[in-house]
């Protein structure tokens, strides 16, 4: 009776979605994104930017894969020996990352054959192996899985910010290949402001440097500078 | 040979695995502050990828492959195995290191088990795979990707020695700029696009 009575004490006081479990969730978002406070994550995905379509695909991806590896991490990691945790982790990640190139292999191939090895590469991504040691090893599974989220879609809001400024600029569009395309701006009808007939955008040209991987440098390296702005604590974290 | 010098000339200029695939940015960012360090992860990571690289090239070929040991298609174990490959390796270079230069150990120090994740890595075996390239061609292209990684990192490392003396905005200052440049790195490495490494082997 007594164990059941402290249980319940314990439940109590961990609700299950209280201001902690928010602040979880969204923190990741701003003053701890994993991009560009953290610098986890870089490595894998800047590549993919060019368009906003994989890009979505790849965030939903990411953050599949950190929140399910939280959890499963945090579920074992008492069981963990401390020596080979980095090989107990690295198999946890790389099954789940089979499972979801597998899923979207057959769900969508098109995108899959875009990601190409962008996929794998999450493995390695160093935000799934930094949350998995900063937060999963000392935590509970449901608050991991929570951290695994918030970071996956900070992860993801960067990425698609990038991938809408360069994929307006270099192709003159919004999620093209998917089934919502919108053309904004090109050099025939079918775009909603056409440059061979509009009087104000005739001298338009899709901006080419955008589409080239420098140029999702050029973005973050900005989008850095104005969130340190922002928020002058992060400034010489690093 | 022709193949060797074509392929790595290729992956360690025109094709740079920092500048133009984004592989291993992570480690990049973070070890690039002084030219020391950075040199010697730079020779680790040829090392690592020098090395990974055929072995997966093996066992890919002849474990994983349909026409393999086991006679079945076993692709779906790719990651966990290259990754497991990987990791022990790296484990040997640690240890390697550890003994002979303590010092470059003591330098490096976190970096070097996080070779392991270093999407350089296990990017290079996934491109040698979806490449389909051979064995020769595999090692030129571990050895010429990890050249030209260790040809970015050494490069942003010394341009940031130098910069630490400018006047940089404060909200740009180190992670900002570093983005920045290299952007502009990889624009100049673009040039080199024009080079045609069939040239060199006639």
């Amino acid at each position: 009776m007594a164990e059941i009575l402290e249980k319940v004490k314990i439940e109590e006081k961990e609700p299950f979605f209280g201001p902690k479990e928010k602040k979880l969730l969204l923190d990741p978002l701003m003053d701890i994104n994993p991009i560009t406070v953290q610098i986890l994550g870089v490595c894998s995905a800047l590549a993919i930017t060019s368009l906003v379509y994989p890009s979505i695909v790849m965030a939903i991806s990411v953050t599949l894969v950190t929140a399910f590896s939280n959890f499963f991490t945090s579920l074992v990691r008492e069981y963990i020996p401390k020596q080979v945790r980095m090989i107990v982790q690295l198999v946890i990640i790389a099954t789940l990352v089979t499972i979801v190139e597998l899923g979207l292999k057959a769900l969508n191939f098109p995108i899959w054959k875009q990601l190409s090895v962008y996929i794998g590469l999450i493995i390695t991504n160093c935000i799934v192996m930094g949350r998995l040691e900063a937060y999963a090893m000392a935590n509970k599974p449901w608050r991991s899985f929570l951290d695994g989220i918030g970071n996956g879609l900070g992860y993801g809001a960067i990425l698609v910010i990038v991938a809408i400024i360069r994929e307006i600029l270099g192709k003159g569009t919004l999620f093209a290949g998917s089934p919502v395309e919108i053309k904004i701006i090109g050099n025939n009808a079918t775009y909603l402001i056409d440059t061979t007939t509009s009087t104000m955008f005739g001298w338009y040209a899709n901006n080419n440097l955008m589409v080239l991987p420098a140029a999702a440098l050029f973005i973050i390296g900005i989008l850095i500078w104005i969130h340190r702005t922002i928020n002058p604590k992060l400034v010489d974290i690093s | 040979m022709g193949d060797f010098l074509n392929v790595f000339i290729k992956t360690a200029f025109v094709e740079n695995m920092i500048l133009s695939y984004f592989l291993g940015m992570c480690s990049y960012l973070a070890v690039s502050k002084s030219v020391k360090t950075a040199l010697g992860l730079g020779i680790a990571v040829i090392f690592v990828l020098g090395i990974t690289m055929p072995m997966n090239w093996l066992i890919n070929e002849y474990l994983l492959k349909e026409t393999g040991f086991f006679g079945m298609d076993l692709t779906f174990l790719r990651f966990i195995l290259f990754i497991a490959v990987i990791a022990a390796l790296v484990q040997l270079v640690e240890m390697v290191v550890e003994k002979f230069s303590p010092s470059l150990y003591n330098a490096l120090g976190i970096f070097l088990p996080l070779i392991t994740v270093n999407c350089a890595i296990l990017g290079g075996s996934l491109f040698m795979i979806s490449r389909e390239l051979d064995l020769t061609k595999s090692v030129a292209f571990g050895l010429g990707g990890g050249f030209g990684w260790f040809l970015a990192i050494v490069a942003l490392a010394a341009i940031r020695e130098k910069i630490q003396y400018s006047n940089v905005p404060p909200a740009l200052r180190g992670l900002g700029m570093a983005f920045i440049l290299t952007g502009l790195m990889g624009m100049a490495f673009m040039s080199l696009m024009g080079i045609d490494p069939a040239a060199f082997t006639k």
